[in-house]
C-alpha cells in the first residue's frame, strides 16, 4: 500500500472509541436492522444509586440492540464506559443476562442468533456490591449456555478497557477482539498497586500497564483473537468475520491444560518481561492449534 | 442529590422524542418527549446540590428560544451551564429531525 493511500485511509477512518455505547451497537449491526430493547424511555434504571446520591442513567449504562450481522440474527449488548465506569449493577446486569438468554432461546427454536458484548467496564458497581457480583455470575452462566449454539464475541475497544468480573466473562467468550488502546485484565493496575505496593505494579506507568494489559500484548500471547485499529469499519468487519465463523471447535476457557502448562513452565524465581512472554507463549496463530 | 422541577408555557407540538448525552462526569443525559397540552415540564436530577437558582436561570434562558410542549428529563453529573444548553439544543435538534 502506498503511503498516500494509507494516509487517506487514516484521515477517512471513523473512530469507534469516540462513539457512545448506543452508536457503537448500531455501527456493528447491518444498516437499518438495529432495534433497541429496553431503551432509555422505558426508564428501567438502578433503584440503588439515588439513595447514595448518584444520578442514575435512564438505560443504566447498558444498551441492548437486536438486529442482523452479515444477514444473520444477532444481539449487541454495549456497556457505556462514561457512566459509572461501565460498572455492572443489578439492572445493567439483568439486561445483559436477559438478552443473552433470549438469544439462547432463539437458537433453541432454530433461529441462529449470535451475541456481541461491548465491554468498557471496571466490573462490579461498588454501590450495588452483591447484586453486581450476582449479576456477573448470571452473565457467565448465560454466556456458557449460549456459546454452545452460536458465537459470543467480546469486543473491548477502549478507553476504559475490561476489568474485574467482566474480564472473567470475556474469558468465556468464543472470540475476543481488542484494539491497541484497550486493556483486559482481572485486577486493574490501581487495585494491584494498592494491594501489593508500587514495587509490584506502578499504576502511573502507562507504558508498563499497556505492555501487560494492552490489546497488542493480549493478542500476541493468544488471549485475544483479533487486534484491530480504532476504525469503525475495520471493527465491524472483524465482528462479521467471527459471526460467520460460528462456534469455535474448542473454546479458550476449555483449554485448561494449555494454560496450566504455560504457567507451570514459568521460572518464577526471576522477573519476566512482557516481550519474553510473547515468545514463550508463542505469538497468536503459531500455536498450531486451530481455533 | 437534588431534584428540581420547573414548568414553562409552551405552544409548539413536539413531533418525536429524543435522547442525547450520558450521565458521565461533567456531562448530562436529556430525555425529551412530546407532552399533552400547552405546557413544558422539566425534571432535573443532579448529583451536585445547591444550584437550583443556576438551573432555573439556564432553563429560563433556554425557554426564551424554545417553545415546544415537551416533557424533559435531565439526569446530570455535574455539567456546566454551557454544557447543559448545548445538550438541550442537541435534544431539540434530534427531536426535529
Amino acid at each position: 500500500m502506498s503511503n498516500q493511500s494509507s494516509e487517506i485511509q487514516f484521515i477517512n477512518r471513523q473512530s469507534f472509541i469516540e462513539l457512545g455505547a448506543r452508536e457503537r451497537a448500531i455501527a456493528l449491526l447491518d444498516a437499518g436492522t438495529a432495534r433497541e430493547l429496553v431503551g432509555p424511555f422505558d426508564r428501567v434504571e438502578s433503584p440503588w444509586l439515588q439513595m447514595q446520591s448518584v444520578t442514575p442513567q435512564a438505560d443504566d449504562g447498558c444498551v441492548v440492540m437486536k438486529g442482523k450481522i452479515g444477514g444473520k440474527a444477532a444481539v449487541v449488548i454495549a456497556l457505556e464506559g462514561a457512566f459509572q465506569g461501565g460498572s455492572m449493577g443489578e439492572v445493567s446486569g439483568e439486561k445483559m443476562t436477559a438478552a443473552l438468554d433470549l438469544a439462547c432461546a432463539d437458537n433453541e427454536n432454530g433461529i441462529e442468533t449470535s451475541a456481541v458484548i461491548l465491554l468498557e467496564t471496571g466490573g462490579v458497581r461498588l454501590q450495588e456490591a452483591n447484586l453486581g457480583l450476582a449479576a456477573i455470575a448470571e452473565i457467565m452462566a448465560s454466556i456458557l449456555a449460549l456459546r454452545k449454539h452460536a458465537p459470543v464475541i467480546c469486543l473491548t475497544a477502549g478507553t476504559v478497557g475490561c476489568f474485574g468480573g467482566m474480564a472473567l466473562a470475556a474469558g468465556l467468550a468464543s472470540y475476543v477482539v481488542m484494539t491497541r488502546e484497550a486493556r483486559l485484565g482481572m485486577n486493574g493496575p490501581e487495585v494491584i498497586e494498592q494491594e501489593n505496593g508500587v514495587d509490584e505494579f506502578d499504576s502511573s506507568d502507562r507504558a508498563l500497564i499497556w505492555a501487560i494489559h494492552g490489546g497488542e500484548q493480549r493478542y500476541a500471547t493468544d488471549l485475544a483473537d483479533a487486534l484491530v485499529d480504532d476504525d469503525t469499519e475495520q471493527i465491524a468487519d472483524a465482528i462479521r468475520r467471527f459471526v460467520a465463523k460460528g462456534v469455535p471447535p474448542v473454546h479458550r476457557s476449555s483449554r485448561v491444560e494449555l494454560y496450566r502448562n504455560r504457567v507451570e513452565a514459568l521460572d518464577t524465581s526471576r522477573q519476566w518481561d512482557p516481550k519474553e512472554l510473547r515468545t514463550l507463549w508463542t505469538a497468536n496463530g503459531s500455536e498450531g492449534e486451530q481455533r | 442529590m437534588e431534584q428540581i422541577e420547573l414548568t414553562y408555557p409552551a405552544k409548539k407540538k413536539v413531533s418525536q422524542r429524543a435522547h442525547v448525552g450520558v450521565v458521565g462526569s461533567g456531562d448530562l443525559e436529556v430525555l425529551l418527549e412530546p407532552a399533552e397540552g400547552e405546557m413544558a415540564t422539566v425534571l432535573i436530577r443532579t448529583s451536585v446540590d445547591g444550584f437550583r437558582d443556576t438551573w432555573k436561570a439556564v432553563l429560563d434562558r433556554f425557554f426564551t428560544k424554545y417553545n415546544g410542549a415537551a416533557c424533559i428529563q435531565i439526569n446530570d453529573a455535574g455539567a456546566t451551564p454551557g454544557n447543559v444548553i448545548l445538550r438541550l439544543e442537541q435534544a431539540v435538534e434530534a427531536s426535529e429531525q
